[in-house]
């Protein structure tokens, strides 16, 4: 069990609105990212969840249940710190054991526990290490050790992933997956980065300045984005936005359109341009293009795109593809 | 610093000074040493004959030695005792998120700055005085017979003094060492399910060790050689119940001009702060490694 239900939630920090009245609901079982630039709000409403920060307005839920006053240890539910924030001085062993020996666990069931998160996690041979001796992967599969012995309602990872270098990092986003896949327990995980969210993600809450957005699957967001905050922030690179043209209806402020959707040509299109940069990554290029009086657009082309630095080129997309946003920047459908 | 040539200049630009602390020390101590060996007293001028051990011999043979030397250790355990458990208690209270606390934390800081003599001094005539003293008053204001300190546990008194003074050097040090635990391992220790007592004893406690090792052996070193306190409070009385070495020193002496004698102490005090230090930092040394 682990549905997680926020009913009109605020926070202020001395006077200081960081959230704005909002409402969620997370199911059981589910896999929910709050995405969002840095300073919205997601780590202050994931602490608020987990009973480490006062909710000046509003209720938390856990299980149907109200929660609001709840203390942490009480709620049920395990976080993974950012810092990992392991105790130094015990081995990772005692780590793990920790949050079983509070609850009074028996021995013999902490040690088969132990046992069992160190075999799913691969921290068998480092169990009576220290964390300073561990890398910093290592360091982070304690944390989430320390978590899943505890058989939490629900995880709460905040910017998990973030000490970690590129390649360990698409390394501990399967591993979370997986974990997520073979426990089936809701996970709530916080991140700045959107390919993050995408990739791991059952649904997004896109986060900005203290609201939320658009709360939908990865796929809902690239395709149906609310407003021009999410349409820009989900994606990558990041959707173009270019003035409306002359012959559109008023209502129409810009246009988006994603760089996977714009096609080149060497004969005609809707507008013109000159390549400018051009990033070659193998499989695909990232073409930066100039285009007279709209300013600079990314179009995504083949690996083996041919163009050069200084090149003429048309551009033209399908008219399906392309968004309009009014001058609110919401979505004109 | 990482070139041959680098270092060696480092430690050529090194040198003077440490020549210099070099030659503080050593001269003092040949000088003593030398001092101790021969029977030299400030009253009989003439011959300053060579002894071998004998000023060696009357130090160590004297009955207040023995007295003295456990005087020496109750008061450096004692006052560590003190000041420890004390400091851990008022840096958890001033790092609690309290009205005015940067005030409250330089007033905390003022009996460091009070000389010891002066504050041996406010302690005797205004707290511990079995007739005018604050605590006299409050004794016969609740029916009881007021305690005269000096003369009934002298030695507690001095502990209770040094003490005084040296509590805010603890909760200083350790103070910046609990400010510089991570939130997020008490946080994360909320979750868990940790207690206030769990916290402290499995988070916080650890966390100091390096802290309070390095309050003890800074204290031990200073507390070794309390002189001043006890000159000014008991003069090492009544009999020997409060003279440690470094008064012992002074009393079976100076105050006797035995120049010979003296210095025969004072060895055997560098001696015992010695064994005290080696103990000390294998016992607790594995603290202080990163
Ligand atoms: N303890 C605090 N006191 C005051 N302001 C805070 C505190 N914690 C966070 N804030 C502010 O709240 C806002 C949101 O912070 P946070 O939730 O950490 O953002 P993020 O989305 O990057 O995790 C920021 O503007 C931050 O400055
Ligand atoms: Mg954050």
């Amino acid at each position: 069990m682990g549905s997680i239900t926020l009913k009109q939630v605020t926070k202020n920090f001395d006077e200081v609105n960081v959230i704005k009245p909002l409402d969620l609901e997370i199911k059981d079982g589910e896999f929910i990212v709050f995405v969002g630039p840095s300073g919205c709000g997601k780590s202050t409403l994931l602490r608020m969840i987990a009973g480490l920060e006062d909710t000046t307005s509003g209720n938390i839920e856990i299980d149907g249940v109200d929660a609001t006053k709840t203390p942490p240890a009480k709620r049920g539910l395990a976080m993974v710190f950012q810092s990992y924030a392991l105790y130094p001085h015990m081995t990772v062993r005692n780590n793990i054991a920790f949050p079983l020996k509070r609850a009074k666990v028996s021995p013999a069931e902490i040690e088969s526990k132990i046992a069992n998160a160190a075999k799913i996690l691969n921290l068998t041979d480092y169990l009576d290490r220290k964390p300073g001796q561990l890398s910093g992967g290592q360091r982070q599969r304690v944390a989430i050790g320390r978590a899943i012995v505890r058989q939490p309602s629900a995880f709460l990872f905040d910017e998990p992933l973030s000490n970690l270098d590129a390649s360990l990092r698409v390394n501990m986003r399967l591993e979370i997956s997986e974990l997520h896949k073979s426990l089936a327990t809701t996970m709530i995980y916080v991140t700045h980065d959107q390919v993050e969210a995408m990739t791991m993600a059952d649904r997004i809450a896109v986060f900005n300045a203290g609201i939320i957005e658009q709360v939908g699957t990865p796929l809902e967001l690239y395709k149906k984005p609310v407003n021009k905050f999410v349409a820009g922030f989900i994606g990558s690179p990041k959707m173009n936005f270019i003035d409306a043209p002359q012959n559109e209806n008023a209502n129409v402020s810009c246009i988006g359109i994603r760089p996977e959707h714009l096609t080149l040509s060497t004969e005609q299109g809707t507008w013109t341009g000159t390549v400018g940069v051009i990033e070659h990554l193998g499989s695909e290029s990232f073409l930066h293009i100039n285009i007279e009086g709209k300013g600079t657009v990314t179009v995504k082309a083949d690996g083996d795109c041919p163009l050069k630095y200084g090149d003429s080129i048309f551009l033209s997309a399908p008219t399906d593809k392309i968004l309009k946003f009014d001058k609110d920047g919401l979505t004109i459908r | 610093m990482a070139t041959t040539n680098s270092r060696t200049l480092a430690r050529l630009m090194l040198l003077p000074s440490v020549i210099l602390l070099l030659a503080w020390m050593i001269v003092p101590l040949c000088m003593t040493l030398y001092f101790s060996f021969i029977d030299y007293n400030l009253l009989v001028p003439g011959e300053k004959e060579f002894v071998g051990f004998l000023n060696y011999e009357f130090f160590l043979t004297d009955p207040a030695f023995f007295e003295s030397f456990f005087n020496t250790l109750y008061l450096v355990t004692g006052v560590l005792l003190i000041t420890i458990c004390g400091g851990i208690g008022l840096a958890i209270l001033l790092d609690q998120a309290i009205w005015g606390r940067n005030y409250v934390r330089i007033m905390v800081l003022a009996p460091f700055f009070v000389m010891p003599t002066v504050s041996a001094l406010v302690w005797k005539n205004m707290l511990m005085n079995p007739v005018n003293g604050l605590f006299a008053h409050f004794a016969i204001w609740l029916g009881f017979e007021p305690i005269d300190f000096f003369a009934q546990i002298p030695l507690l008194s001095i502990i209770i003094i040094v003490s005084w003074q040296w509590l805010p050097f603890a909760a200083l040090i350790l103070l910046t060492a609990i400010q510089s635990l991570d939130r997020e391992q008490l946080e994360a220790a909320d979750l868990d399910g940790a207690g206030p007592f769990s916290k402290f004893f499995y988070i916080v406690l650890p966390h100091l060790s390096r802290a309070v090792t390095a309050v003890i052996l800074i204290e031990t070193i200073f507390l070794l050689s309390i002189f001043a306190e006890i000159l000014v409070t008991t003069s090492g009385g009544p009999g020997y119940s409060s003279t440690n070495i470094t008064y012992l020193i002074y009393t079976q002496s100076l105050l006797q001009f035995d120049v010979g004698g003296g210095s025969a102490g004072g060895i055997v005090a560098v001696i015992i702060a010695n064994i005290v230090a080696i103990f000390l930092m294998r016992l607790i040394g594995k603290n202080l490694e990163g």
